[in-house]
Protein backbone atom coordinates (compact mmCIF):
# COMPACT_ATOMS: atom_id res chain seq x y z
CA UNK A 1 0.00 0.00 0.00
CA UNK A 2 2.56 2.59 1.35
CA UNK A 3 6.01 3.40 -0.39
CA UNK A 4 8.70 1.29 0.61
CA UNK A 5 10.75 4.21 1.76
CA UNK A 6 14.37 4.67 3.44
CA UNK A 7 13.32 4.47 7.23
CA UNK A 8 14.31 0.86 8.49
CA UNK A 9 11.92 -1.32 8.29
CA UNK A 10 10.83 -4.19 10.95
CA UNK A 11 11.54 -7.63 11.20
CA UNK A 12 7.84 -8.80 9.91
CA UNK A 13 8.00 -6.22 7.48
CA UNK A 14 11.39 -7.69 6.30
CA UNK A 15 9.25 -11.27 6.33
CA UNK A 16 6.60 -10.54 4.76
CA UNK A 17 8.63 -8.23 1.92
CA UNK A 18 9.19 -11.70 -0.47
CA UNK A 19 5.57 -13.01 -0.17
CA UNK A 20 3.85 -10.36 -1.76
CA UNK A 21 5.19 -6.58 -2.32
CA UNK A 22 8.56 -8.16 -4.42
CA UNK A 23 6.96 -11.50 -5.13
CA UNK A 24 10.29 -13.16 -6.62
CA UNK A 25 8.18 -15.21 -9.37
CA UNK A 26 4.77 -12.56 -9.85
CA UNK A 27 6.90 -8.90 -9.10
CA UNK A 28 10.41 -9.52 -9.72
CA UNK A 29 10.06 -12.20 -12.30
CA UNK A 30 13.69 -13.81 -10.87
CA UNK A 31 13.81 -17.10 -11.76
CA UNK A 32 11.90 -18.01 -14.19
CA UNK A 33 13.74 -21.23 -15.74
CA UNK A 34 12.54 -23.82 -12.86
CA UNK A 35 9.48 -22.19 -12.06
CA UNK A 36 8.32 -22.68 -15.67
CA UNK A 37 10.24 -26.12 -16.08
CA UNK A 38 9.18 -27.99 -12.92
CA UNK A 39 5.87 -26.67 -12.21
CA UNK A 40 3.78 -29.51 -14.05
CA UNK A 41 2.25 -30.67 -10.68
CA UNK A 42 1.99 -29.53 -7.37
CA UNK A 43 4.42 -31.49 -6.02
CA UNK A 44 6.77 -31.04 -8.07
CA UNK A 45 6.59 -27.28 -7.28
CA UNK A 46 6.38 -27.92 -3.55
CA UNK A 47 9.94 -29.64 -3.44
CA UNK A 48 11.30 -27.60 -6.17
CA UNK A 49 10.43 -24.68 -3.72
CA UNK A 50 11.57 -26.24 -0.56
CA UNK A 51 14.81 -27.04 -1.75
CA UNK A 52 15.31 -23.92 -3.45
CA UNK A 53 14.15 -22.17 0.26
CA UNK A 54 16.99 -23.81 1.77
CA UNK A 55 19.69 -22.97 -0.52
CA UNK A 56 18.63 -19.45 -0.37
CA UNK A 57 18.32 -19.22 3.16
CA UNK A 58 21.58 -21.26 3.82
CA UNK A 59 23.41 -19.03 2.01
CA UNK A 60 21.97 -15.74 3.04
CA UNK A 61 22.99 -16.33 6.23
CA UNK A 62 26.39 -17.03 5.35
CA UNK A 63 26.65 -14.77 3.20
CA UNK A 64 25.27 -12.40 5.58
CA UNK A 65 28.32 -13.69 8.03
CA UNK A 66 31.08 -12.85 5.93
CA UNK A 67 30.06 -9.90 4.44
CA UNK A 68 32.84 -7.78 6.17
CA UNK A 69 35.61 -10.09 5.34
CA UNK A 70 35.20 -11.03 1.76
CA UNK A 71 37.03 -8.07 -0.43
CA UNK A 72 34.82 -6.42 -2.78
CA UNK A 73 36.39 -7.63 -6.19
CA UNK A 74 35.51 -11.37 -5.26
CA UNK A 75 31.94 -11.48 -3.77
CA UNK A 76 30.59 -12.51 -6.68
CA UNK A 77 32.97 -15.26 -7.04
CA UNK A 78 32.39 -16.06 -3.62
CA UNK A 79 28.51 -16.03 -3.58
CA UNK A 80 28.36 -18.22 -6.34
CA UNK A 81 31.07 -21.05 -4.66
CA UNK A 82 28.57 -20.98 -1.56
CA UNK A 83 25.72 -21.25 -3.41
CA UNK A 84 26.77 -24.28 -5.67
CA UNK A 85 28.17 -25.94 -2.32
CA UNK A 86 24.70 -25.30 -0.52
CA UNK A 87 23.47 -26.99 -4.23
CA UNK A 88 25.26 -30.05 -3.61
CA UNK A 89 24.57 -30.50 -0.54
CA UNK A 90 20.92 -30.29 -1.38
CA UNK A 91 21.56 -32.89 -4.73
CA UNK A 92 22.41 -35.54 -2.21
CA UNK A 93 19.84 -34.42 0.18
CA UNK A 94 16.77 -34.89 -2.40
CA UNK A 95 18.84 -37.96 -3.89
CA UNK A 96 18.35 -39.64 -0.28
CA UNK A 97 15.22 -38.62 0.52
CA UNK A 98 13.20 -39.16 -2.10
CA UNK A 99 14.48 -40.96 -5.72
CA UNK A 100 11.27 -40.50 -7.43
CA UNK A 101 10.97 -36.42 -7.18
CA UNK A 102 15.06 -36.54 -7.50
CA UNK A 103 14.16 -38.15 -10.86
CA UNK A 104 10.90 -35.85 -11.81
CA UNK A 105 13.15 -32.56 -10.94
CA UNK A 106 16.31 -34.29 -12.83
CA UNK A 107 19.02 -31.61 -13.67
CA UNK A 108 16.84 -28.54 -12.40
CA UNK A 109 18.12 -29.47 -8.79
CA UNK A 110 21.94 -29.11 -9.70
CA UNK A 111 20.31 -25.63 -11.81
CA UNK A 112 19.16 -24.17 -8.48
CA UNK A 113 22.88 -22.80 -8.43
CA UNK A 114 22.03 -20.70 -11.64
CA UNK A 115 18.72 -19.37 -9.93
CA UNK A 116 18.87 -15.54 -10.31
CA UNK A 117 16.65 -15.20 -7.07
CA UNK A 118 19.31 -16.48 -4.89
CA UNK A 119 22.66 -14.41 -6.12
CA UNK A 120 20.00 -11.31 -6.17
CA UNK A 121 19.40 -11.22 -2.66
CA UNK A 122 23.25 -12.20 -2.02
CA UNK A 123 24.31 -9.45 -3.99
CA UNK A 124 21.65 -6.61 -3.31
CA UNK A 125 20.36 -7.69 0.63
CA UNK A 126 22.74 -10.26 2.72
CA UNK A 127 25.94 -8.21 1.86
CA UNK A 128 24.36 -5.23 3.68
CA UNK A 129 22.28 -6.82 6.34
CA UNK A 130 23.03 -8.66 9.51
CA UNK A 131 22.49 -11.88 9.94
CA UNK A 132 19.24 -12.16 11.12
CA UNK A 133 17.31 -9.59 9.13
CA UNK A 134 18.81 -11.68 6.05
CA UNK A 135 17.53 -14.85 6.81
CA UNK A 136 13.72 -13.00 7.44
CA UNK A 137 14.06 -11.80 4.27
CA UNK A 138 15.78 -15.00 2.99
CA UNK A 139 12.97 -16.85 4.22
CA UNK A 140 9.99 -14.21 2.87
CA UNK A 141 11.34 -14.71 -0.34
CA UNK A 142 11.58 -18.49 -0.03
CA UNK A 143 8.12 -18.34 0.75
CA UNK A 144 7.10 -16.76 -1.93
CA UNK A 145 9.09 -18.44 -4.35
CA UNK A 146 7.42 -21.91 -2.99
CA UNK A 147 3.86 -20.36 -3.29
CA UNK A 148 4.40 -18.51 -6.76
CA UNK A 149 5.61 -22.37 -7.93
CA UNK A 150 2.36 -23.87 -6.03
CA UNK A 151 0.08 -21.40 -7.85
CA UNK A 152 1.41 -22.26 -11.28
CA UNK A 153 1.43 -26.04 -10.99
CA UNK A 154 -1.59 -26.74 -9.18
CA UNK A 155 -3.20 -24.75 -11.95
CA UNK A 156 -1.24 -26.96 -14.37
CA UNK A 157 -2.02 -29.85 -12.79
CA UNK A 158 -6.06 -29.16 -12.20
CA UNK A 159 -6.63 -28.47 -15.50
CA UNK A 160 -3.88 -30.82 -17.22
CA UNK A 161 -3.94 -34.18 -15.67
CA UNK A 162 -7.26 -33.18 -13.38
CA UNK A 163 -5.44 -34.21 -10.15
CA UNK A 164 -4.14 -32.11 -7.59
CA UNK A 165 -1.27 -33.39 -4.98
CA UNK A 166 -2.09 -36.75 -7.51
CA UNK A 167 -5.88 -36.94 -6.17
CA UNK A 168 -8.34 -36.91 -8.97
CA UNK A 169 -10.81 -34.14 -8.27
CA UNK A 170 -13.06 -34.60 -11.36
CA UNK A 171 -13.68 -38.32 -11.34
CA UNK A 172 -12.61 -40.75 -14.39
CA UNK A 173 -15.05 -38.37 -17.20
CA UNK A 174 -12.43 -35.25 -17.25
CA UNK A 175 -11.34 -34.67 -20.22
CA UNK A 176 -7.23 -33.55 -19.40
CA UNK A 177 -6.29 -30.29 -21.05
CA UNK A 178 -2.96 -31.86 -21.98
CA UNK A 179 -1.22 -28.78 -22.84
CA UNK A 180 -0.93 -27.42 -19.90
CA UNK A 181 1.35 -30.02 -18.99
CA UNK A 182 3.30 -29.49 -21.74
CA UNK A 183 5.97 -26.53 -22.01
CA UNK A 184 3.31 -24.19 -23.79
CA UNK A 185 1.45 -24.84 -20.76
CA UNK A 186 3.77 -23.04 -18.46
CA UNK A 187 3.50 -20.31 -20.45
CA UNK A 188 0.11 -19.10 -20.64
CA UNK A 189 -0.39 -20.43 -17.08
CA UNK A 190 2.29 -17.72 -15.96
CA UNK A 191 1.17 -15.63 -18.56
CA UNK A 192 -2.48 -15.29 -17.00
CA UNK A 193 -1.31 -15.38 -13.73
CA UNK A 194 0.35 -11.88 -14.41
CA UNK A 195 -2.78 -10.66 -16.59
CA UNK A 196 -4.94 -11.69 -13.22
CA UNK A 197 -2.33 -9.63 -10.78
CA UNK A 198 -2.23 -6.42 -13.54
CA UNK A 199 -6.21 -6.61 -13.52
CA UNK A 200 -6.27 -6.55 -9.65
CA UNK A 201 -3.51 -3.65 -9.09
CA UNK A 202 -5.26 -1.69 -11.89
CA UNK A 203 -8.77 -1.77 -10.16
CA UNK A 204 -6.97 -0.73 -6.71
CA UNK A 205 -5.60 1.95 -8.26
CA UNK A 206 -8.28 2.95 -10.65
CA UNK A 207 -7.12 6.26 -12.30
CA UNK A 208 -3.78 7.76 -14.15
CA UNK A 209 -1.32 5.17 -12.71
CA UNK A 210 0.09 3.50 -15.51
CA UNK A 211 2.96 2.06 -14.07
CA UNK A 212 3.81 -1.76 -14.54
CA UNK A 213 3.20 -3.91 -11.71
CA UNK A 214 7.31 -5.49 -12.68
CA UNK A 215 10.31 -4.72 -14.04
CA UNK A 216 11.73 -2.67 -11.65
CA UNK A 217 13.80 -5.22 -9.55
CA UNK A 218 16.79 -6.29 -11.41
CA UNK A 219 20.19 -6.35 -9.47
CA UNK B 1 25.39 -43.37 -27.48
CA UNK B 2 23.13 -44.17 -30.57
CA UNK B 3 22.41 -40.65 -31.46
CA UNK B 4 24.06 -39.63 -34.34
CA UNK B 5 24.85 -35.94 -34.72
CA UNK B 6 22.48 -34.45 -37.23
CA UNK B 7 20.24 -35.98 -34.31
CA UNK B 8 21.19 -34.25 -31.45
CA UNK B 9 21.46 -30.75 -33.90
CA UNK B 10 18.43 -30.90 -34.79
CA UNK B 11 16.88 -32.14 -31.45
CA UNK B 12 18.51 -29.27 -29.60
CA UNK B 13 17.90 -26.70 -32.07
CA UNK B 14 13.98 -27.23 -32.94
CA UNK B 15 12.52 -30.11 -31.00
CA UNK B 16 13.70 -29.40 -27.87
CA UNK B 17 14.80 -26.04 -28.31
CA UNK B 18 16.82 -24.72 -25.25
CA UNK B 19 14.04 -21.72 -24.80
CA UNK B 20 10.74 -23.02 -25.75
CA UNK B 21 11.24 -26.20 -25.07
CA UNK B 22 13.17 -26.77 -21.67
CA UNK B 23 12.99 -23.62 -20.19
CA UNK B 24 16.53 -22.74 -20.12
CA UNK B 25 17.91 -19.48 -20.29
CA UNK B 26 14.99 -17.46 -19.93
CA UNK B 27 15.82 -14.65 -18.07
CA UNK B 28 17.56 -13.37 -21.00
CA UNK B 29 15.08 -14.31 -23.05
CA UNK B 30 12.25 -11.88 -21.18
CA UNK B 31 14.96 -9.19 -20.95
CA UNK B 32 17.21 -8.65 -23.84
CA UNK B 33 14.43 -9.67 -26.49
CA UNK B 34 12.84 -6.23 -26.90
CA UNK B 35 15.47 -5.16 -29.81
CA UNK B 36 16.18 -7.05 -32.91
CA UNK B 37 19.94 -5.36 -32.88
CA UNK B 38 20.28 -6.58 -29.36
CA UNK B 39 19.00 -9.88 -29.42
CA UNK B 40 21.80 -11.13 -31.95
CA UNK B 41 25.00 -10.19 -30.49
CA UNK B 42 23.58 -11.59 -26.87
CA UNK B 43 22.81 -14.79 -28.88
CA UNK B 44 26.12 -14.82 -30.30
CA UNK B 45 28.01 -14.23 -26.56
CA UNK B 46 25.85 -16.63 -25.43
CA UNK B 47 26.52 -19.71 -28.03
CA UNK B 48 30.40 -18.44 -27.43
CA UNK B 49 30.11 -18.64 -24.14
CA UNK B 50 28.46 -22.25 -23.90
CA UNK B 51 31.20 -23.46 -26.53
CA UNK B 52 33.58 -22.53 -24.17
CA UNK B 53 31.66 -24.19 -21.35
CA UNK B 54 31.53 -27.58 -23.07
CA UNK B 55 34.68 -27.76 -23.86
CA UNK B 56 35.34 -27.14 -20.50
CA UNK B 57 33.05 -29.47 -18.86
CA UNK B 58 33.93 -31.77 -21.14
CA UNK B 59 37.92 -31.91 -19.49
CA UNK B 60 37.03 -31.41 -15.99
CA UNK B 61 34.18 -34.17 -16.25
CA UNK B 62 37.29 -36.05 -17.29
CA UNK B 63 38.99 -35.27 -14.25
CA UNK B 64 36.34 -35.10 -11.84
CA UNK B 65 35.23 -39.24 -12.43
CA UNK B 66 38.93 -40.13 -12.69
CA UNK B 67 40.01 -38.48 -9.44
CA UNK B 68 36.45 -39.94 -7.83
CA UNK B 69 35.68 -36.31 -6.88
CA UNK B 70 32.15 -36.62 -8.51
CA UNK B 71 30.86 -34.00 -5.56
CA UNK B 72 33.01 -31.33 -6.66
CA UNK B 73 31.83 -31.27 -10.72
CA UNK B 74 29.15 -28.49 -10.17
CA UNK B 75 31.39 -26.13 -8.44
CA UNK B 76 34.14 -27.21 -11.08
CA UNK B 77 31.28 -26.31 -13.78
CA UNK B 78 30.23 -22.79 -12.18
CA UNK B 79 33.56 -21.55 -11.77
CA UNK B 80 34.67 -22.27 -15.30
CA UNK B 81 31.25 -20.41 -16.58
CA UNK B 82 32.16 -17.69 -14.55
CA UNK B 83 35.22 -17.34 -15.78
CA UNK B 84 34.50 -17.42 -19.55
CA UNK B 85 31.72 -14.75 -19.16
CA UNK B 86 34.41 -12.11 -17.46
CA UNK B 87 36.62 -13.27 -20.95
CA UNK B 88 33.72 -12.23 -23.23
CA UNK B 89 32.99 -9.31 -21.11
CA UNK B 90 36.67 -8.08 -21.17
CA UNK B 91 36.65 -8.62 -25.21
CA UNK B 92 33.19 -6.91 -25.63
CA UNK B 93 34.24 -3.69 -23.83
CA UNK B 94 37.81 -3.40 -25.70
CA UNK B 95 36.60 -4.22 -29.10
CA UNK B 96 32.76 -2.82 -29.01
CA UNK B 97 31.83 -0.57 -25.99
CA UNK B 98 28.53 0.46 -27.47
CA UNK B 99 27.08 -3.14 -27.65
CA UNK B 100 28.69 -3.50 -24.31
CA UNK B 101 26.68 -0.77 -23.04
CA UNK B 102 24.27 -2.09 -24.78
CA UNK B 103 23.95 -5.31 -22.94
CA UNK B 104 24.61 -3.96 -20.18
CA UNK B 105 23.61 -6.25 -16.86
CA UNK B 106 22.26 -9.02 -18.91
CA UNK B 107 26.27 -9.86 -20.28
CA UNK B 108 27.58 -10.53 -16.62
CA UNK B 109 24.56 -12.14 -15.94
CA UNK B 110 24.79 -14.84 -18.78
CA UNK B 111 27.10 -16.43 -15.96
CA UNK B 112 23.80 -17.15 -13.93
CA UNK B 113 21.73 -18.27 -17.67
CA UNK B 114 20.45 -21.67 -17.24
CA UNK B 115 21.23 -22.35 -21.02
CA UNK B 116 24.85 -22.65 -20.04
CA UNK B 117 25.28 -24.33 -17.03
CA UNK B 118 22.46 -26.70 -18.66
CA UNK B 119 24.68 -26.99 -21.39
CA UNK B 120 27.20 -28.57 -19.16
CA UNK B 121 25.00 -30.61 -17.50
CA UNK B 122 23.24 -32.33 -20.12
CA UNK B 123 26.12 -33.36 -22.01
CA UNK B 124 27.36 -34.87 -18.39
CA UNK B 125 24.01 -36.99 -17.98
CA UNK B 126 23.74 -37.62 -21.82
CA UNK B 127 27.50 -39.15 -21.50
CA UNK B 128 28.09 -37.45 -25.49
CA UNK B 129 31.78 -37.23 -26.44
CA UNK B 130 33.88 -34.94 -27.41
CA UNK B 131 32.54 -34.42 -31.08
CA UNK B 132 28.40 -35.06 -29.79
CA UNK B 133 29.23 -32.01 -26.86
CA UNK B 134 30.59 -29.80 -29.42
CA UNK B 135 27.63 -30.25 -31.87
CA UNK B 136 25.32 -29.97 -28.66
CA UNK B 137 26.77 -26.80 -27.31
CA UNK B 138 26.50 -25.27 -31.03
CA UNK B 139 23.09 -26.05 -31.71
CA UNK B 140 21.75 -25.18 -28.39
CA UNK B 141 23.35 -21.44 -28.49
CA UNK B 142 21.22 -21.51 -32.13
CA UNK B 143 18.85 -22.95 -30.59
CA UNK B 144 18.98 -19.86 -28.39
CA UNK B 145 19.65 -17.28 -30.88
CA UNK B 146 16.79 -18.01 -32.58
CA UNK B 147 14.29 -17.66 -30.28
CA UNK B 148 15.91 -14.51 -29.03
CA UNK B 149 15.36 -13.04 -32.70
CA UNK B 150 12.03 -14.56 -33.43
CA UNK B 151 10.67 -12.90 -30.33
CA UNK B 152 12.80 -9.91 -30.93
CA UNK B 153 11.21 -9.77 -34.16
CA UNK B 154 8.05 -10.11 -32.91
CA UNK B 155 8.15 -7.82 -30.07
CA UNK B 156 9.25 -5.00 -32.42
CA UNK B 157 5.94 -5.43 -34.81
CA UNK B 158 4.04 -5.06 -31.23
CA UNK B 159 4.97 -1.71 -30.76
CA UNK B 160 3.20 -0.91 -33.14
CA UNK B 161 0.10 -2.34 -32.33
CA UNK B 162 -2.58 -1.44 -30.10
CA UNK B 163 -2.92 -3.75 -27.24
CA UNK B 164 -5.32 -3.38 -24.26
CA UNK B 165 -3.67 -1.70 -21.36
CA UNK B 166 -4.19 -4.46 -18.73
CA UNK B 167 -1.83 -6.67 -21.09
CA UNK B 168 0.74 -5.16 -22.02
CA UNK B 169 4.24 -5.76 -20.64
CA UNK B 170 5.63 -8.78 -19.06
CA UNK B 171 1.90 -11.14 -19.19
CA UNK B 172 2.06 -10.10 -22.96
CA UNK B 173 5.81 -11.51 -23.88
CA UNK B 174 4.68 -14.47 -22.11
CA UNK B 175 1.52 -15.21 -24.29
CA UNK B 176 3.55 -14.50 -27.25
CA UNK B 177 6.04 -17.04 -25.62
CA UNK B 178 3.67 -19.86 -25.55
CA UNK B 179 2.46 -19.84 -28.82
CA UNK B 180 5.88 -19.83 -29.87
CA UNK B 181 6.58 -22.84 -28.12
CA UNK B 182 3.40 -24.33 -29.09
CA UNK B 183 4.83 -24.18 -32.58
CA UNK B 184 7.87 -25.31 -32.03
CA UNK B 185 5.87 -28.46 -30.70
CA UNK B 186 5.25 -29.15 -34.32
CA UNK B 187 9.01 -30.13 -34.55
CA UNK B 188 8.87 -33.03 -32.02
CA UNK B 189 9.90 -36.69 -33.19
CA UNK B 190 12.73 -34.22 -35.28
CA UNK B 191 16.14 -35.57 -34.21
CA UNK B 192 16.28 -37.31 -30.62
CA UNK B 193 13.60 -36.74 -28.19
CA UNK B 194 13.64 -36.73 -24.83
Amino acid sequence: MSLPGPKPRSNLEELLEGIWKQNPVFIMMLGMCPTLAVSVSAVNALSMGLATGFVLSGSTLLVSLIRNIVPREVRIATYILIIATFVTVVDYLIQAISLAIYEALGAFIQLIVVNCIILGRAEAHAARNPPLRALLNALGMSMGFTIGLLALGAVREILGAGKLFGISLFGPDFQPWVVMMLPPGGFFVLGAWLLFFNWFNRRKTPVASDKPAQGHAHV
Amino acid sequence: MSETLPQIFFGALLANNFVLAMFLGLCPFLGVSGRLDTALPMGAATTFVMLVASLCAFGLNWLVTTFHLEFLRLIAYIVVIASAVQLVEMVLKKHSPALFRALGIYLPLITTNCAVLGVALFQTAREYDFIQALTFATAGGAGFSLALLLMAGLRERLQLANVPNVVQGTALVLMLAGLLSLIFMGFAGLGAGE
